[in-house]
């Protein structure tokens, strides 16, 4: 019939991946849990083999949300040394969409796995965690164990989230991976852009490009407004140490140093796609529940 | 006497010269990064239809949010003052005028005279101003004049969750995508763009007869779903609404 606009070239697109771990058999484990987390902007399949992470999948959300949560799960699988649905024990569901992963066996809130996720990718000091997602902002106050003590979710507005830096990258031509670097790029951080819409943050950003400001002026200007975005947000829930940021955001790093410059702390780094705790959250749910269910 | 007034909007540039409280001559142009250069381009215009040269106009009032980006006139008005005096003049009966620009909705509450009473501006949020049509028009690649004319053979209600103007056009993309008929899409976004200028405008207390001005006036669909939000018999919309603005500061020079 009709379709979306289609840009030449989509600067909005950032990298898909699936992997599994070579040095892993999947078939010596005891129990094999998976986590789907369908997001709003991406979806990612996580495989876990006795709690431990053997693959995964990240890949962008489609229009409807059981297609999006199966193109994830198919793309983990195929990664993977021949493993297939019918021998995963355990699937949760869960993220925006989660209530529609049609193979899963239960569905659990984002803020849940997001949490305790995190505390598998970081380790037991994490006390919070911020997650910046393609839709919404999630601040997390969690234990030692990954459970959640308190959260505050922004999901109104785009302004903080990864579908607005996409709306940018777009606007200056900017491939999404170099957002961050090219903002880090400048003198001086420049005025923070002052608009709050997305909408209007794209008229304020073209009248500053017409100023004289260089395309990576214009990118620290929007970096920096929403490293102060989210800092005012995060510091609702109250930052206590260590602190942790997810989601696809995480990999910006024009925001997550000025933000960890606002707060005056550094985010623990880890090796693990930082798009990923949603999913290795409810994987290791599910590994949870598989054991209970099995309990003699 | 002769008296002009100056619009210059988030998006486009208005001017309306008077002569002797009758419109003579108007102009407009897209402001896109030079509001200035807008400008001339609408004054050509206007000065050609009144038949006039700059020199002729003893007074130009300006308004609109860009005002400060262009020289050459001799006082400014604010919107909501400029809108009252404009609707006043036009129809004395009108009590709310709802203004909806390309960035800002407004309401005003006027007495019987024009005078501004109270009003509500949101100017920090796309959702409820007429870059939300705007942005959806393109999202389903229609003009905004189709635009109004496919919502209107619609009659069904299909809710839109998103208050943002960007994540609504993701919902419309899904829509889109689902093969949802595209009268019932347009309808759901003008009924979405509707109910966030209703709550705004029941922050003034609506008060019959209710105006609709600016660029987005022109919208039948959006003009439908406002009546049937506001439970009104009937919606007042001026000739050349997106006038409105630019006719206002114009009758206030003259009287000033």
């Amino acid at each position: 019939m009709f379709e979306a606009i289609k840009t030449e070239r989509e600067y909005w697109r950032w990298d898909e991946a699936n992997w599994a771990n070579p040095d892993m058999n999947w078939k010596s484990g005891e129990v094999i849990s998976a986590g789907v987390d369908v997001g709003s902007v991406s979806s990612q399949a996580v495989i876990m083999v006795d709690g431990e992470l053997y693959g995964y999948a990240n890949t962008r959300t489609g229009y409807n949300s059981p297609e999006s949560a199966r193109t994830a799960m198919n793309w983990a699988l195929e990664a993977s040394d021949g493993m297939k649905l019918e021998n995963i024990h355990f699937k949760v569901g869960t993220g925006y969409g989660r209530v529609k992963v049609p193979f899963a066996d239960k569905s659990i809130t984002e803020i849940a796995c997001h949490a305790r996720g995190a505390n598998y990718m970081y380790g037991p000091t994490v006390r919070t965690v911020m997650d910046m997602g393609g839709q919404d902002l999630k601040a997390i106050r969690c234990d030692d164990r990954g459970k959640v003590l308190n959260f505050l979710m922004n999901e109104k507005c785009a302004a903080g989230t990864g579908r607005g830096i996409e709306v940018i990258a777009d606007l200056l031509e900017v491939p999404i991976q170099e957002v961050g670097r090219r903002s880090l790029e400048v003198d001086e951080d420049p005025q923070p852009v002052s608009s709050t819409c997305v909408l209007f943050a794209k008229s304020e950003m073209m009248s500053l490009l017409k100023k004289g400001y260089s395309v990576n002026q214009a990118l620290a200007a929007y970096c920096a407004a929403m490293a102060y975005r989210v800092y005012t947000q995060i510091n609702e829930v109250g930052v206590v140490e260590d602190f942790v940021i997810t989601g696809g955001i995480a990999k910006n790093t024009g925001i997550v140093r000025r933000l960890e410059k606002l707060l005056g702390i550094e985010s623990l780094k880890t090796g693990v796609d930082c798009q990923l705790a949603g999913a290795i959250g409810a994987a290791l749910f599910g590994k949870v529940l598989y054991e209970k269910s099995h309990k003699k | 006497m002769v008296t002009a007034g100056m619009d210059v909007g988030a998006r486009t540039v208005k001017i309306v010269i008077l002569r002797d409280q009758r419109i003579v001559g108007k102009g407009v142009a897209t402001a896109g990064l030079e509001a200035d250069r807008a400008a001339e381009k609408a004054w050509e215009e206007a000065l050609k239809e009144a038949g006039i040269s700059k020199a002729d106009i003893s007074k130009v009032f300006a308004t609109g949010s860009r005002r400060g980006e262009v020289g050459g006139f001799d006082d400014e008005v604010s919107e909501v003052v400029a809108d009252g005096r404009a609707i006043n003049k036009v129809n004395p009966e009108i009590r709310t005028v709802l203004d909806v620009g390309a960035e800002e909705g407004r309401a005003i509450k006027i007495n019987s005279e024009g005078r501004v009473l109270e009003f509500a501006v949101n100017d920090k949020c796309a959702a409820g101003a007429g870059a939300f049509i705007e942005a959806m028009a393109r999202a389903m690649q229609v003009s905004t004049e189709e635009f109004g004319a496919l919502s209107l053979q619609s009659v069904k209600t299909i809710p839109i969750n998103a208050q943002c103007v960007i994540f609504a056009e993701s919902e419309v993309v899904s829509l889109v995508h689902e093969e949802t008929d595209r009268a019932d899409i347009c309808k759901a976004i003008d009924d979405a763009i509707s109910d966030r200028l209703t709550s705004m405008a029941r922050r003034v207390q609506v008060q019959p007869g209710v105006a609709l001005v600016g660029g987005a006036a022109r919208g039948v669909g959006l003009q439908r779903s406002l009546t049937t939000g506001l439970q009104l018999d009937e919606l007042f919309v001026p000739d050349d609404p997106e006038f409105v603005g630019a006719y206002g500061a114009a009758v206030i020079a003259a009287e000033t």
